[in-house]
């Protein structure tokens, strides 16, 4: 049996007909067509499908599609100027913190949380933000740069 | 197959009367259901968006937690990591920041985990639990709550809408310690909470020491205020080590054997105890222990 609702995903009203078991995760990327939040793990451990809630960063892999109702939901794709690239974007490229990418737009999620709380994070506050997303090829300390530079950067 | 989300405590409680199940963040029950350890229930009442339940605020009795608060307000609410600062050092272990953005108090002691990181800090803290049903309320001490893995006496129509701290007594410190493989999404292999309070010369006049993840629930040291009492920490700490290890039920599991968590739940109580003393005495100690002074490290 299916539910209709309405979900708010980067500022559009979708209404969609799921079943309660859903979780957004597969409702953004199968109904919405949202494919930038990726599934990793489902099991929330690696933060491959990181979403903001209402600003904070959830697991969307563990989050029934019907919780998110009434709440604001921004995915990677809501990052996006129409020009160009977030900030966070750019610099994940220039320093060199991007491989697969698998995982990029969950960090994304979680570092634009952090930066958005806490505009001059310390070292320990930023590993302390990304530490629901793992990276299996970087090694880190390239994303670490990204999100420092983007704090002072500004 | 329904899914409602309340918009009044009457309305949660009157789901829960007809059959329904809470929800609040689902960090436990969406995971568990994803890995196949339980099927989602048929009908589900949404209970985050009560603002009752979301309150932090004073009684004339101590601290009363909405049931709905998160753990990344726990961990950070000024009153919680001055005075109850075990239960913010806790908080502030749970998974990873977006766990502890829709992870609440009432979800964590209602799940009744074994393993739960607020459980140990709330018993030595004093806490007791307030159940609502449609039809009454009732106080329940957490020794009488928790029964065994993910099981509680409440009944299906009863609702946690509170978590009731007394007031701490004077100069008193309390603290968590967990041993992790990891820093993030990590469940405790052991966790010991303690809570001190001093005498005039540093003695220890009165504590309590509780266990995670050593018992079929969080453990209650019985024996700990009398171990450490007239006691200087570090003379405390020591005895409370053996008394602990003694007093524990471990299994082995895929996390650690049995022997493991004998032995170093021991050395977690004790470093509790010596932290706990440390913020009796007026020494900042940051939030989570764990991150500020390191769980390996000699206290």
């Amino acid at each position: 049996m299916t539910e209709p609702l309405t979900l708010t995903v980067n500022g559009v009203d979708y209404p969609v007909n799921v079943d309660m078991g859903r979780n957004l995760l597969g409702v953004l990327r199968n109904e919405l067509g949202l494919t930038g939040t990726k599934e990793g793990c489902d099991d929330s451990e690696c933060g491959a499908c990181m979403v903001l809630l209402d600003g904070q960063p959830v697991n969307s892999c563990s989050y029934l599609a019907v919780q998110a109702e009434g709440r604001s939901v921004t995915t990677v794709e809501g990052m996006m100027p129409a020009d160009g690239l977030h900030p966070l974007q750019r610099t994940l490229l220039e320093e060199g913190g991007v491989q697969c990418g698998f995982c990029t737009p969950g960090m994304i999620m979680s570092a634009s949380a952090l930066l958005e709380r806490n505009s001059n994070p310390s070292d320990e506050e930023i590993r302390i933000g990304l530490s629901g997303n793992l990276c299996r090829c970087t090694g880190y300390a390239r994303i670490l740069a990204a999100v420092a530079r983007t704090a002072s950067e500004g | 197959m329904s899914f409602t989300i309340a918009q009044t405590l009457d309305e949660a409680l009157t789901a829960l009367a007809a059959g329904a199940r809470p929800i609040a963040g689902g960090t436990d029950l969406v995971v568990g259901v994803r890995q196949g350890k339980a099927s989602l229930p048929s009908s589900l009442v949404a209970v985050d968006r009560l603002d009752e339940l979301a309150l932090i605020e004073p009684t004339d009795r101590g601290l009363r937690l909405g049931a709905g608060v998160t753990h990344a307000r726990l961990m950070t609410d000024p009153k919680i990591v001055a005075e109850y600062t075990a239960l913010a050092d806790a908080a502030a272990l749970v998974g990873s920041p977006s766990t502890r953005n829709v992870g609440t108090i009432g979800g964590n002691v209602m799940n009744a985990s074994p393993a739960m990181d607020t459980g140990a800090p709330l018993m030595v803290l004093g806490a007791v639990v307030k159940l609502q049903s449609a039809q009454r309320s009732r106080v329940v001490e957490l020794s009488d709550l928790w029964t065994g893995p993910g099981e509680t006496t409440a009944a299906t129509d009863e609702l946690c809408v509170a978590v009731d701290l007394p007031s701490r007594p004077t100069p008193s410190g309390s603290a968590y310690v967990r041993l992790e493989y990891r820093r993030a999404m990590e469940i405790a292999i052991v966790g010991a909470a303690a809570s001190v309070t001093l005498n005039g010369d540093g003695t220890i006049s009165a504590g309590s020491v509780a266990l995670s993840a050593v018992a079929p629930t969080i453990l209650a040291v019985d024996d700990a205020n009398a171990v450490m009492a007239d006691q200087q920490p570090d003379a405390a700490a020591t005895a409370i080590a053996a008394v602990a290890s003694d007093a524990a039920l471990p299994i082995s599991d895929l996390r650690a054997s049995d022997t493991y968590r004998r032995h170093t739940v021991g050395v977690m109580a004790a470093r509790a105890v010596k932290a706990a003393a440390r913020r009796a005495s007026g020494e900042e100690i940051g939030v989570p222990v764990n991150r500020a002074i390191g769980v390996g490290a000699v206290l």
